[in-house]
């Protein structure tokens, strides 16, 4: 049973499963096991991240494409989230339709650019993205009678889902709140992230997926056989930016805000790329290794270097470059590292652990 | 001569000379534009030769142009506050010091990204693409850790502010000189490529970089020399484009990046005469668009990259290259 | 070993995961012409990249004037003193006529540097080199093209020439021109290995003759003997004569 809810694509490495089912166990109980403000923004980030990766491995790990443009989708389902609720007020309706929206403004988007790299040479397209995603974030920032410019947009949540609302009083641990609203919110961002991730693996591994990994692995082999090439990687686009959306959507609803800056920056898609190396490219389990490893490490690396740079400042330049202000800095090394050692990250190393462990005991 | 770009670039001056009605303001937003795109070429040339010649991608490029901006700054600081300069021709000398300085550190840089960065991810675009952005950002922190992150001013000197007045037209007397020092280098340029063995050479590897191996030639050498040069020359881009906006920022080689890919892909990959053409049609629409339509600015030289593109999909002027790439 | 130039033992090619020279033993004697003849995916293209180092040899050795230069860079072996002229000839199209001429004759700087003495005698072969001396090379006829390729071999002095194919789809007066070029390599002391499709023609230049099928020699010998052998061509290339 567990195999089929996987779509036959299991972890493949016991020490990598395990893992995944305490990621899982983690996330399910957080609320509960780590329940200080910080930790459950983590867990909601993780959870969003693992979304937004996923989507991204599916055009980077079985498509082989780099597509800069990818937080362009993930800031229209913030966008449309916070949009929708500042205008049609905060209710339920309004989550939807601004999804609604968000989902349809992407595929329009996406499918554009699709078209439009049917005609382009292919080296043409990341530097298009590139363009496209800065141009992007641009506009968001000056519409700001749309998006509310640089400032963004706050808006609040659909009564239900608000910290003052209170379900019941019997949580299972001593949590002064109970079960509100908040909580609810919580849940009800698990169970996206869990329902995403496993479309995306049933996607991967559907016959349509076995066709982007045979031209991953052979691109003039899968045209001569007849596939469409182009028309393959144009759906996959698709499904990638939509996933995205919903992971924007997600966050949108988590922080109750959205600006320029906080789905559409370089540095967010810095990331995506970095957590998707080092979970492993091609893989999907990789977005959520890679996920609670990146958010977890910048979460704390930051405490570190502020108080690497205390140590440090009798030396200058180590105290700038120690500074947690050139987080940045660090993150540009190991994303250099990462491509060089690390092409197969965590999941491709722990499958090789265990395919070698099961060769050695034949 | 392919004569149809060409055309292309004058019907658009003119379509916006109908557009803007007043023709001093025309003349004054052209010249603004052609000495924009003159300093995009510089800093564009160097990149496309080197996608043209070696296949590589490389999204790094902009750290050469804000190394020139940056390390011209400081040497232009100590030298004004050593007294130096006052008329225009010894501000020029000034100038081209700065400008001698800041190609020699970015060619340097250029060298070591090569060697450390670039050389071992030959043949691999998808690789390319991630070291080379990994790279630009290890860069733009790096120069924030040297610089500081805070934006410098970068001036011009006294005597080269100020318009001249021609033919009751005032233009700035800057914008004159990127004009002129970017038909001068264009110039150079060509006389290296038609007139000199190493540019047969490199004209040749962009085609056929087989064939010229199999003279005899290191393909390899070659190219080291291209990109350092190329380096070079974004360095000079970015003392150019630092005097031309006044200020600079660790980000500044980060922003040209997209502006210059867009316009190495209007030209077509691997084309000097390509980047030039597409050089000027940005720093043209650029200008034309901002004033005619400010709020579309933004996505107007997108809007042109996507036209010439459904146009012409390989660029302006796509080099007939063997390697058969789609 | 005076009387061998080239000598391949035990090439084998891989071209991604496929195998496509299983074992190529030739040896090409010094001073002829020898023609490397088989059916179409013998891997006779193959054979002449895999000794241009264009194509990495995965095992075995080809000695050169008794130097092994299997594994060395292509710029490496041909300094070495060997020419090459692909099938698909390689004309540099955006350049003129002249500029590849300077580009084939590695010490020269320029037009002028280029052996005077040379240039005259590929006038006298190829005409239409010194007509369309100016002109961008990618404007010559699919012929004249041919002429070119040839021609930027001759222009220096070389060891061995590797030549794939010259005169498919050639015109047979200029047919005759690339005949008389070859003749007068022969007579000048080069060594030209070269890749024929045209069995007569190969007969009538040829000193040597090796067949290749399946990635492997299978026939070496005098090309008179060849010539005269109308069972062993029948069995070898499939020919009905």
């Amino acid at each position: 049973m567990f195999s089929r809810i996987l779509s036959c694509d299991p972890p493949r490495s016991t020490l990598l499963a395990v893992i995944l089912a305490l990621i899982f166990v983690g996330l399910l109980t957080a609320p509960y096991v780590f329940p200080t403000l910080q930790a459950l923004s983590v867990a909601v980030k993780i959870m969003v991240f693992i979304v937004l990766v996923a989507s991204f491995d599916i055009l980077l790990g079985y498509t082989g494409i780099i597509s800069f443009a990818h937080t362009m989708y993930f800031g229209i389902g913030a966008y449309g989230i916070a949009i929708a609720s500042s205008w049609m007020g905060p209710t339920w309706t309004a989550l939807l339709v601004g999804l609604a929206i968000a989902l349809l403004v992407s595929c329009l988007i996406a499918g554009i650019i699709a078209i439009f790299s049917l005609r382009i040479r292919a080296v043409f397209f990341s530097m298009i993205t590139l363009a496209v995603a800065a141009a992007f974030q641009t506009l968001a920032a000056q519409l700001s009678d749309f998006t509310g410019g640089e400032d963004g947009i706050t808006f609040r949540l659909p009564q239900q889902l608000s910290a003052a609302f209170k379900y019941f009083d019997y949580p299972f641990s001593g949590s002064a709140a109970g079960f509100n609203g908040q909580l609810a919110c919580y849940y009800l961002l698990f169970a996206t992230c869990t329902l995403c991730f496993l479309t995306i693996l049933r996607i991967v591994n559907s016959p349509f997926g076995r066709v982007l990994q045979a031209i991953r692995e052979n691109e003039f082999r899968a045209e001569a056989i007849g596939y469409r090439v182009l028309l393959y990687r144009a759906v996959a686009a698709l499904l990638s930016a939509v996933f995205a959306t919903v992971a924007g959507a997600m966050l949108a609803i988590w922080l109750r805000y959205n600006g320029p800056e906080t789905t559409l920056s370089f540095e967010i898609m810095i990331d995506v790329v970095l957590i998707t190396m080092i979970g492993g490219v091609g893989t999907i389990y990789g977005s959520v290794i890679g996920s609670v490893v990146f958010l977890v490490a910048q979460n704390y690396l930051r405490d570190l270097l502020l108080s690497a740079e205390q140590f440090s400042a009798s030396v200058p330049l180590l105290g700038r470059l120690l500074s947690p202000d050139r987080w940045l800095l660090w993150l540009g090394v190991l994303f250099v590292l990462s491509v060089y050692f690390f092409s197969s990250g965590i999941v491709g190393h722990l499958r090789e652990r265990t395919r070698n462990q099961e060769r050695s005991h034949k | 001569m392919d004569w149809k770009p060409l055309a292309i670039v004058i019907a658009i001056a003119l379509i916006s000379l109908a557009l803007i009605g007043s023709p001093a303001t025309w003349l004054t937003l052209t010249i603004a534009g052609l000495a924009m795109g003159m300093i995009l070429f510089l800093a564009a040339s160097g990149l496309t030769l080197v996608f043209g010649l070696m296949d590589v991608l490389n999204f790094g490029h902009g750290i050469f142009i804000a190394i020139g901006a940056f390390v011209a700054s400081t040497l232009l600081g100590y030298l004004y506050a050593a007294g130096a300069g006052g008329g225009f021709w010894s501000d020029a000398v000034i100038l081209l010091v700065a400008a001698i300085a800041s190609m020699v550190v970015a060619g340097i840089a250029g060298w070591c990204f090569e060697r450390l960065i670039v050389k071992t991810v030959y043949g691999d675009h998808l690789k390319q693409i991630l070291v080379t952005t990994g790279g630009l950002i290890i860069g733009i922190e790096l120069n924030k850790v040297i610089w500081g992150s805070a934006q410098r001013s970068l001036n011009l000197p006294e005597s080269w502010r100020g318009s001249l007045s021609i033919a009751g037209v005032s233009a700035e007397k800057y914008r004159l000189a990127a004009i002129v020092l970017g038909a001068i280098v264009f110039g150079a340029m060509a006389w290296t490529f038609s007139r000199t063995k190493i540019g047969l050479l490199i004209r040749a590897g962009v085609q056929d970089r087989e064939m010229v191996e199999s003279f005899g030639y290191r393909i390899s050498t070659l190219f080291v020399i291209v990109f350092v040069a190329g380096s070079a020359l974004a360095g000079f881009g970015g003392l150019m484009w630092g005097l031309f906006q006044q200020n600079i920022t660790a980000e500044m080689g980060a922003q040209l990046n997209i502006l210059i890919f867009i316009v190495i892909i209007i030209g077509g990959l691997g084309s000097v005469p390509g980047a030039l053409t597409g050089a000027v049609l940005i720093g043209l629409s650029t200008n034309y668009v901002g004033f005619l339509f400010p709020i579309a600015s933004q996505f107007a030289n997108i809007g042109v990259m996507v036209l010439i593109l459904i146009w012409r999909p390989q660029g302006l002027f796509p080099v007939a290259s063997s390697r058969g790439q789609g | 070993m005076t009387g061998e130039l080239l000598r391949l033992d035990n090439v084998h090619t891989d071209i991604g995961s496929y195998r496509i020279l299983h074992g190529v033993d030739l040896t090409v004697p010094r001073s002829g012409l020898t023609m490397l003849l088989g059916r179409n995916g013998a891997g006779k293209t193959t054979t002449l990249r895999t000794i241009m180092g264009l194509w990495r040899a995965s095992t075995g050795s080809i000695g050169f004037n008794g130097k092994n230069i299997a594994g060395l860079s292509t710029p490496h072996i041909a300094r070495q003193g060997i020419a090459y002229v692909p099938e698909t000839m390689g004309i540099f199209s955006d350049l003129s006529v002249a500029q590849n001429m300077v580009i084939a004759a590695r010490s020269a700087r320029g037009v002028e540097d280029i052996d005077a003495a040379r240039l005259r005698k590929i006038f006298r072969f190829f005409p239409a080199i010194e007509k369309f001396w100016s002109y961008p090379a990618g404007k010559l006829s699919g012929g004249q093209k041919q002429m070119l390729a040839i021609a930027r071999a001759m222009v220096e002095p070389r060891d061995l020439l590797l030549i794939d194919e010259p005169t498919k789809g050639l015109a047979p007066s200029i047919l005759e021109n690339l005949v008389e070029a070859f003749e007068d390599l022969k007579g000048s002391g080069t060594t030209i290995l070269m890749v024929e499709q045209n069995v007569q023609l190969a007969e009538r230049l040829g000193d040597t003759v090796a067949v290749m099928d399946n990635g492997r020699i299978v026939h070496e010998g005098s090309m008179k003997a060849f010539a005269g052998d109308d069972s062993l061509k029948r069995s070898l290339l499939g020919l009905s004569l």
